[in-house]
C-alpha cells in the first residue's frame, strides 16, 4: 500500500473520470497506517452506535474506546474497578447513593455531571428510543411505566434516578441487588453529552464520549478514524496515536491483509484459517477465555420434556456428548469443554467452578445409555437439535455432537441436526416456542458477573430464559444471593443455585468460547478483554 | 426510431413491477427480521413491536409494497436496519461498482477483442490454438479460485499490489479484482469475436472490399469488425447487467464495499429495505442496458432498422 501511494493520484485523475466521489477523503484509507496508527479490523455494526443500543462486539469495540462509565472492568482479571465513580454507597442494597470524580469532561470540553449519567440512562430506557439494551434498566424503579411490556409509556423518566447535585444522584431498584454497582461497567450505563440529545444526527455521524478516544472522521460502513484525546483525563490513556477501524466485507480477506502486511490487528481469526494461524504469525496469535458460554436448551413448554425423570435423560445426554474431542478437533482448541454453567473469566473467586457439573460433563458412554434408558428414553426416539445454518459455522459441531450421542447409545437415529435457514427465523421459532428438542443456546455475558450467567437465563420467565425452564428453589436461592451484601457470599449462594441447575441437568453446557486476535510485528501489548474486545488504548506501536 | 424507443420504455414499466414484486415477496418469506436484531437473546416485545411499526412490517405484505412503491418515486427508498438512509448506502456503494464494473467491460472489450480479432484472422495457427486453450481453461474455472490465487499471488506472495482494496476503492486498486471478474467474460468475448470474425472473413463483401484495393487495416477494422461485432455487443450489454449484481464473490474477496457487498449483508441481516432498493436499481440496470444494446444494432448495421 505505502508504494501505490503515488499512483494514487495519477489514477485519482482517471477515476475521476468515471465519478466525482473518487478521491473524496485521501488522507487515511491506506493500509499499514501513519506512525503511531494502528490499524484494526471492524464489522459494519448492524445498529445505530448508541449506548444503549450496541448488543455486539463490532460496535462494542467502538464504544468501549470512546466512553467511560462509573465502573471500568479490568481487562485482565475483568474486576469492576471504579472510574468516574468516586464511590457508590448503600445500606440497604437497594437505594444506592453515586458519587461521581470530579474533573471528568466529554472531548467537546462539556463536564461529565450526575445528569449526564441520568438523561442517559432515562434515554435507554425509555420505550420511544427503541433501544436494544433497554432491559439493562428493568432493575431500576419506575422502568415498567417508562417501558411497559405492552402498550405507551406512561412516564418520560424513570422514578428511581434522582439527580442530588452536579456530582451526585441516587437509584432507587426495584428488588435488592447487591452487586449491582458491578454491572454498571456496561457500555449501556455510559454518560451522554447533550450534544447527543440536542443534535442526535450530528452526533451519530460523528459521535462524542469521554474516552481516551475521539472520532476524527467516521464514513459509515467502511472506516473510522479515531485519534487519541491529549486532554483524557484518566490513567487509561492511550499509548498509541490512534486506532483505524476498517470494515472488512470478510474476515478471510482481513487474515490475508494481516499476513500481507496491510493491516495491524484482527480479532476474531475466521475458522478455516486456525489451521495455519500458528505458522503464519507464530506468537502474534492470541487466544484467550472470553465470557462467552455455549450450551444446549431444552422447551419445557413441552411436556414430554418437562416430565419426571426427563432430568436424567438430559444428564445421560450430557454424558454422551464428547467435548474434548469435539473442542480440539473442530473448534481447534479454540473453545475449551465446559465444567459448570458460568465462565472461566469470572475466576474462583467470582463463582467460576471447574468441579461443579462434576461426572455429569464428563464423557461416559455405558453410564449415558444407562440413564437415558433409566429416565425412559429420548422423547419421540429421535432428537431434533436445532440450530441456525446461516453463521457461525453451527453445522459442524451439531453434527459431532450428534454423532457423539448416537455412538453412544448404540442407535445412528437418536439424534439428528435440525438446520433453520437464518438466525432471525431461528430466534422466532424460540420465541414463539415451537421447539420440540433441545436447541442451540448461546450466552456472551453483559458483566462478569456469576448472576448474568444465571438469572437472566434460567430464573423463572427471565429475558433469556428461552426453554422456560423453572425452578421454585432456584428461584429462592437466586433471590437470597442477590440479597446478599457480602460479594463473596453472594457468589457462593449463586453457586448454590447452579447446583440445582446442574441436578435438574436445566441446560446441557457444552464449551467456553475463546476470544482470539492476530497482529502485525509493528505493534504489541496486544490482549483481549474477557468480552473479547481488543484491549485498543493499551496498544504500543513500534 | 423515436416510437420504438417509447414503445420499449413503455415495456419497461410492467416488468418493472413485475420484478420489484417478485423480490419484495421474496425478501418477505424469508420471515420476520426483527427476532434477529437482538442477538441471541429475546427482543423485550414492547421494543419488538415498536421496531416493527417504524419498519412498516406491521402492515399486511400488499400494504407494505404499495407504500414502499409510493416512496420510491419520490425518492426515498426507505431506510436499513443500522438507521442508514438506502439512498445513503447506494450513493457509496454504485460509484464503486460502476468503477469496477467499468475496468471489467474495459478489459473485456480490449483484450477480448483484440485477442478475438488476432484469432479470427489466423484460424488454425498455433497463436489461434494457444488462446483457445488459455480461455478453455478460464472459463472452466471458477471466480473464486482465479480470484484467491490472484490475491495471494500478486499480493501476499510478491507483494506487487495490496491485497484488499481500501475503503476508496480507485482505479488502480480495482485493475485485478477487474480482471478477475472479466476474466470469464473476456474468454467467452474471445470466442465469439473469434468465430463471427472467421466467418465474416469469407464473406462477399470482405472479398470485394479486398479485390477493390483497400488497405487491410481498414478491411478489417471498417467491413469486417463492424459486421462481426453484433453477437459480442449483445453479450457485452446482458453483461453489464450481471456484473453489477454478479459481483457478490469477487467484491467479498477482494474487499470492496460496493453494490454486491450491500446486498450481501442486506440479505444476511434480512434487511429487506436494502435488498429492495439495490435490486430495483439493477433492475432498471438491466432493462437499460438492453434497450442500449438494440439501438445498438442498427448503428453497427445499416441494414437493421427501427420503426
Amino acid at each position: 500500500m505505502r508504494g501505490a501511494t503515488h499512483a494514487k493520484w495519477a489514477a485519482c485523475a482517471l477515476a475521476a473520470a468515471l465519478a466525482a466521489t473518487a478521491c473524496g477523503g485521501g488522507g487515511n484509507g491506506g493500509g499499514g497506517g501513519a506512525s503511531g496508527v494502528v490499524s484494526s479490523s471492524w464489522g459494519d455494526p448492524p445498529n445505530p452506535l448508541e449506548p444503549a443500543n450496541t448488543n455486539e462486539v463490532q460496535g462494542g469495540k467502538v464504544l468501549d474506546m470512546l466512553f467511560r462509565g462509573l465502573k471500568r472492568y479490568d481487562p485482565k482479571t475483568g474486576e469492576a474497578r471504579d472510574w468516574l465513580a468516586e464511590r457508590i454507597d448503600t445500606t440497604d442494597s437497594r437505594n444506592f447513593t453515586v458519587t461521581l470524580k470530579d474533573g471528568w469532561t466529554f472531548s467537546n470540553g462539556e463536564k461529565v455531571t450526575a445528569k449526564s449519567f441520568v438523561d442517559a440512562w432515562n434515554y435507554g430506557a425509555h420505550l420511544k428510543n427503541n433501544q436494544r439494551n433497554a432491559y439493562f434498566f428493568t432493575y431500576i424503579e419506575g422502568y415498567d411505566k417508562v417501558h411497559p411490556e405492552e402498550g405507551e409509556a406512561t412516564a418520560d423518566t424513570l422514578s428511581g434516578l434522582k439527580v442530588k447535585d452536579d456530582r451526585t444522584f441516587t437509584v432507587r431498584l426495584t428488588q435488592k441487588f447487591s452487586t449491582w454497582p458491578e454491572t454498571l461497567g456496561y457500555n449501556a450505563f455510559a454518560p451522554l453529552p447533550r450534544a447527543f440529545f440536542d443534535d442526535h444526527d450530528a452526533w451519530l455521524a460523528k459521535p462524542v464520549g469521554n474516552g481516551p478516544y475521539t472520532v476524527e472522521s467516521y464514513t459509515r460502513g467502511s472506516v473510522m478514524s479515531l485519534r487519541k484525546w491529549d486532554q483524557y483525563p484518566g490513567e487509561d490513556k492511550a499509548r498509541n496515536d490512534g486506532v483505524d477501524l476498517k470494515v472488512y466485507t470478510d474476515n478471510n480477506i482481513a487474515y490475508t491483509d494481516l499476513t500481507a502486511g496491510n493491516l495491524d490487528l484482527l480479532d476474531d481469526v475466521p475458522a478455516s484459517q486456525l489451521r495455519n494461524v500458528r505458522a503464519d504469525l507464530g506468537d502474534r496469535y492470541i487466544n484467550t477465555p472470553a465470557g462467552i458460554i455455549q450450551t444446549l436448551a431444552f422447551p419445557y413448554y413441552d411436556k414430554r420434556w418437562n416430565a419426571d425423570g426427563m432430568e436424567k435423560v438430559r444428564k445421560g445426554l450430557s454424558m454422551a456428548i464428547n467435548r474434548q474431542q469435539i473442542t480440539d478437533t473442530i473448534f481447534q482448541k479454540t473453545r475449551t469443554p465446559a465444567k459448570d454453567w458460568t465462565s472461566p473469566v469470572l475466576k474462583e473467586e467470582g463463582g467460576f467452578d471447574d468441579g461443579l457439573c462434576g461426572d455429569a460433563c464428563e464423557f461416559d458412554a455405558a453410564e449415558a445409555k444407562r440413564l437415558v434408558d433409566e429416565g425412559g428414553g429420548i422423547p419421540g426416539g429421535t432428537l431434533r437439535l436445532t440450530f441456525n445454518a446461516d453463521t457461525g459455522s453451527h453445522r459442524e459441531w451439531v453434527d459431532a455432537v450428534c454423532n457423539s450421542i448416537n455412538n453412544a447409545l448404540g442407535n445412528d437415529r437418536a439424534c439428528t441436526g435440525n438446520p433453520v435457514g437464518t438466525f432471525a427465523d431461528f430466534r422466532n421459532e424460540i420465541t414463539g416456542h415451537k421447539m420440540t428438542g433441545p436447541f442451540r443456546a448461546g450466552w456472551q455475558m453483559d458483566y462478569p458477573l456469576i448472576q448474568n450467567f444465571l438469572q437472566p437465563l434460567y430464573y423463572t420467565n427471565a429475558s433469556s430464559n428461552d426453554g422456560k425452564w423453572s425452578n421454585e428453589e432456584f428461584d429462592r436461592l437466586v433471590d437470597e444471593a442477590n440479597a446478599e451484601a457480602e460479594p463473596v457470599r453472594a457468589a457462593e449462594k449463586f453457586k448454590d443455585a447452579e447446583e440445582v441447575v446442574r441436578d435438574e441437568m436445566a441446560a446441557i453446557p457444552l464449551w467456553y468460547q475463546n476470544g482470539s486476535a492476530g497482529y502485525s510485528d509493528r505493534i504489541s501489548n496486544v490482549a483481549l478483554n474477557p468480552f473479547s474486545v481488543p484491549v485498543y488504548d493499551e496498544i504500543t506501536v513500534g | 426510431m423515436g416510437r420504438y424507443v417509447s414503445r420499449r420504455l413503455l415495456q419497461m414499466i410492467p416488468v418493472f413491477f413485475g420484478t420489484t414484486l417478485l423480490i419484495f415477496l421474496m425478501v418477505n418469506v424469508m420471515g420476520d427480521p426483527v427476532a434477529g436484531l437482538c442477538g441471541d437473546r429475546r427482543c423485550d416485545p414492547a421494543t419488538a413491536a415498536r421496531l416493527r411499526v417504524e419498519f412498516g412490517l406491521d402492515q399486511p405484505v400488499w400494504q407494505q409494497y404499495a407504500t414502499y412503491m409510493g416512496n420510491v418515486f419520490t425518492g426515498d427508498f426507505g431506510t436499513a436496519f443500522n438507521g442508514q438512509k438506502v439512498t445513503e448506502l447506494m450513493g457509496t456503494a454504485f460509484p464503486v461498482t460502476v468503477r469496477l464494473a467499468v475496468v471489467a467491460v474495459v478489459f473485456e472489450v480490449v483484450i477480448g477483442i483484440s485477442l478475438g480479432v488476432l484469432t479470427g484472422l489466423r484460424r488454425g495457427r498455433p497463436a489461434d490454438t494457444g488462446v483457445l486453450l488459455v480461455t478453455l481453461v478460464v472459463v472452466s474455472v471458477p471466480t473464486f479460485v482465479t480470484g484467491l490465487l490472484l490475491q495471494l499471488l500478486l499480493g501476499v506472495k510478491w507483494g506487487i499490489v495490496a491485497p484488499a482494496v481500501s475503503s476508496m476503492a480507485t482505479v488502480d486498486e480495482l485493475l485485478v479484482p477487474g480482471l478477475v471478474l472479466a476474466s470469464v467474460s473476456l474468454a467467452y468475448v474471445t470466442r465469439l469475436t473469434r468465430t463471427s470474425v472467421a466467418e465474416n472473413a469469407r464473406a462477399d463483401y470482405v472479398r470485394t472490399a479486398v479485390a477493390k484495393g483497400l488497405p487491410r487495416r481498414r478491411v478489417v477494422s471498417r467491413h469486417l469488425l463492424r459486421n462481426s461485432l453484433i453477437p459480442v455487443v449483445t453479450f457485452i450489454g446482458t453483461d453489464v447487467g450481471a456484473l453489477m449484481g454478479g459481483a457478490i464473490v469477487t467484491e467479498r474477496i477482494f474487499n470492496i464495499h460496493g453494490v454486491g457487498f450491500q446486498l450481501y449483508q442486506g440479505i444476511v441481516r434480512q434487511s429487506s429495505q436494502t435488498v429492495v432498493g439495490f435490486v430495483t436499481v439493477l433492475v432498471l440496470v438491466f432493462l437499460l442496458a438492453n434497450l442500449i444494446v438494440d439501438l445498438l444494432y442498427a448503428v453497427l448495421d445499416p441494414r437493421i432498422r427501427y420503426a
